[in-house]
């Protein structure tokens, strides 16, 4: 396991609340690493930072073999370097089917003029296919997105996630609103991928995260409060103290 | 390829045979090629709005499809009817100039002959000489390409420098509202080189064609601007088809998210604007030689609304709705304002036309947009969703 992006001393601040505070962080690839916190504690910040929405005051976010500094790049050079991004809410393409949300994740040169005369590959068409197979909407390819249930959205922006094909992956709160089956195949579906990529998943729910089975970080007011696996960090005293309340 | 494509949008044929047939029936009725029954002028007005849909069209393209309400691509089919004019006017007035100057026994010199045509078509804003922008008047082929450079090059530079700071939204549309004024007010200066108010006259006289009556030139406007929007529209088509369409379509529903799979949206904004605003440029140069003037009113901020109301009204996201919104309400607006409605006497006080249209059209506009979101194009939507 070889390191794929770390954080260090990272700072930012919104009109002087400091939102990050000297943040060191570190994955490697392939792993599956959890973040959690009580609201507040930076957890939105910090996926803004890597992924270029948020440009902190300090600090440096070094991706890949070379080291790339990863500030000041736009959200798409990031996108393109290999980081996905799931969001809180569901935002998938709502107006358009499942499949054409799917292709226009799929790993493929992104430049306007090789997207206007792109060409339908049976290659792409397999790997669409087999994506759906993997999230479940096999029989929904056809279906607006926007008429997908709740659950069945968040399998789709995971499945376009997939479809990226990133080296990170950063996941906001996938379980969210998802009944107990359907949690059970998103737990699933995440382990699947942190088999071959680095997967960071943000999530309040402690049961969720308990059988994702891996290491688990703690944010508590834009730093890092302690780190290990999920017995250890629930043994934390400060953790008990700033998070899980006693 | 073709083939698929027109098999993947039926919508695409059926507009292009409504628009052959449109054109082939205008061709047996009219004045110069058969029964008689439309008048030249009519002739002109049809092939006027033709130019319309053409631009609309487009506007529909940048905000329908793309979410960009820009309000000031009229400015882009105004520059498009100055680059054709100016050629227009200069063979033109070269054409009267030697035929004026043929009696003396001297033949004039290259520069006589040049300042004698500057001299004429300066005269009316106190200058007699070619200003730089005049530079390449005296070429057809230099002047058409102007058509589409200057226009593409604006929205070029213009859009590179909005969409690179991500102005959007209510901001974006101020400024290209600011765009188009600046454009007319700089025009309407009368050392701006366009002979400002003035603007340039005499567009319908095609130099060369001088023996060729109107009714016969008028039709010629006619068939090239359904070509023009037939090629239009099959163009459009094509890059709203397949995945170039679902990422622009994708841009006007949530851009950040768009970013975050890896597309560059500001290149995506940029082509699509630039491209539109070439097309409005060679609209304008095909509407104006109908309209046989052009003067800064023309780009003032109001006729880039007007675009965007007939493309709400024709129903926006539609590329047939804005040829539906706009060939009805230009032709109804000439109806109304040309003096065809009959007044309505309420006794106390009389509704006239002329005043009450824009009153009209403006209510109809707050309509639509409250409660037909989906325009005329609408009612093709449903009539689809019956026979399926």
């Amino acid at each position: 396991m070889s390191t794929l992006l770390e954080l260090s001393g990272v700072s930012v601040s919104f009109d002087g609340f400091k939102a990050i505070n000297n943040l060191a962080f570190q994955i490697g690839e392939p792993e599956m690493r959890a973040i959690i916190g009580p609201n507040g504690a930076g957890k939105t910040t910090f996926m803004d930072i890597i992924t270029g929405k948020t440009k902190p005051d300090e600090g440096r976010v070094l991706w890949g073999e070379k080291s790339i500094n990863l500030i000041g790049k736009s959200e798409s050079q990031i996108a393109r370097e290999g980081i996905g991004r799931k969001f809180q809410k569901p935002t998938v393409f709502e107006d358009q089917t499942v499949r054409e949300n799917l292709a226009m994740a799929l790993k493929n040169p992104r430049g306007p003029f090789e997207v206007l005369f792109y060409r339908k590959s049976a290659d792409g068409a397999l790997r669409i296919e087999a994506l759906a197979a993997e999230i479940n909407l096999t029989e929904q390819l056809l279906r607006k997105a926007g008429e997908l249930s709740h659950g069945q959205k968040q399998w789709l922006e995971i499945g376009m996630l997939l479809a990226q094909d990133p080296r990170l992956l950063l996941v906001d709160e996938p379980a969210a609103g998802m009944t107990p089956a359907e949690r059970e195949k998103t737990t699933e579906i995440l382990v699947e991928a942190a088999k071959t990529r680095a997967v960071v998943v943000v999530e309040h729910d402690m049961e969720f995260v308990r059988r994702l089975n891996c290491k688990v970080t703690v944010l508590h007011e834009g730093s890092v409060l302690a780190e290990g696996s999920i017995d250890h960090v629930t043994q934390n005293p400060e953790v008990i103290d700033v998070y899980l309340g006693r | 390829m073709r083939k698929s494509f027109f098999a993947d949008n039926p919508s695409v044929l059926w507009f292009l045979a409504c628009l052959g047939l449109f054109t082939l029936g205008v061709t047996v009725l009219a004045e110069a090629t058969g029964a008689g029954l439309i008048s030249t002028s009519f002739v002109k007005t049809l092939g006027k709005v033709l130019c319309l849909c053409l631009v609309a069209v487009a506007m529909d393209v940048v905000w329908g499809y793309c979410g960009i309400l820009s309000l000031g691509h009229f400015a882009f089919f105004g520059i498009g009817g100055y680059a054709v004019g100016m050629w227009l006017m200069y063979a033109r007035t070269e054409a009267i100039v030697i035929q004026s100057l043929a009696e003396r026994t001297i033949p004039p010199t290259a520069t006589e002959l040049n300042d004698a045509i500057a001299t004429q078509i300066f005269g009316v804003v106190g200058a007699s000489e070619f200003p730089l922008i005049w530079a390449f008047s005296h070429s057809l082929i230099l002047q058409l390409m102007m058509v589409v450079l200057v226009p593409g090059l604006l929205a070029l530079i213009f859009g590179w420098l909005a969409f690179r700071s991500r102005v959007t939204g209510v901001y974006l549309s101020i400024l290209t509202q600011a765009m188009t004024l600046a454009l007319a007010l700089y025009l309407f200066q009368n050392d701006s080189g366009l002979r400002g108010n003035n603007g340039l006259s005499g567009l319908q006289n095609i130099p060369g064609f001088e023996a060729v009556p109107q009714s016969v030139i008028s039709m010629g406007f006619f068939w090239a601007s359904a070509l023009a929007l037939g090629l239009g529209y099959v163009l459009f088509a094509r890059v709203l088809t397949g995945k170039m369409g679902s990422v622009i379509r994708a841009i006007r529903d949530d851009e950040a998210r768009v970013r975050f799979l890896g597309y560059h949206v500001e290149s995506y904004k940029l082509f699509v604007f630039t491209l539109t605003a070439i097309v409005a440029g060679i609209a304008g140069a095909l509407y104006y030689p109908q309209a046989g003037i052009i003067n800064p009113a023309e780009i003032a901020p109001i006729a880039s609304i007007y675009l965007a109301v007939w493309v709400a009204i024709g129903g926006r996201g539609r590329l047939y709705g804005a040829v539906i919104g706009t060939a009805f309400v230009s032709l109804l607006s000439s109806w109304f304002t040309g003096g065809g409605a009959p007044n309505i006497n309420l006794g106390f006080y009389t509704i006239q036309w002329t005043e009450w249209w824009l009153v009209l059209l403006g209510t109809s506009f707050v309509a639509v947009t409250l409660f037909f979101p989906g325009g005329i194009g609408m009612i093709f939507d449903k009539l689809k969703k019956g026979t399926s």
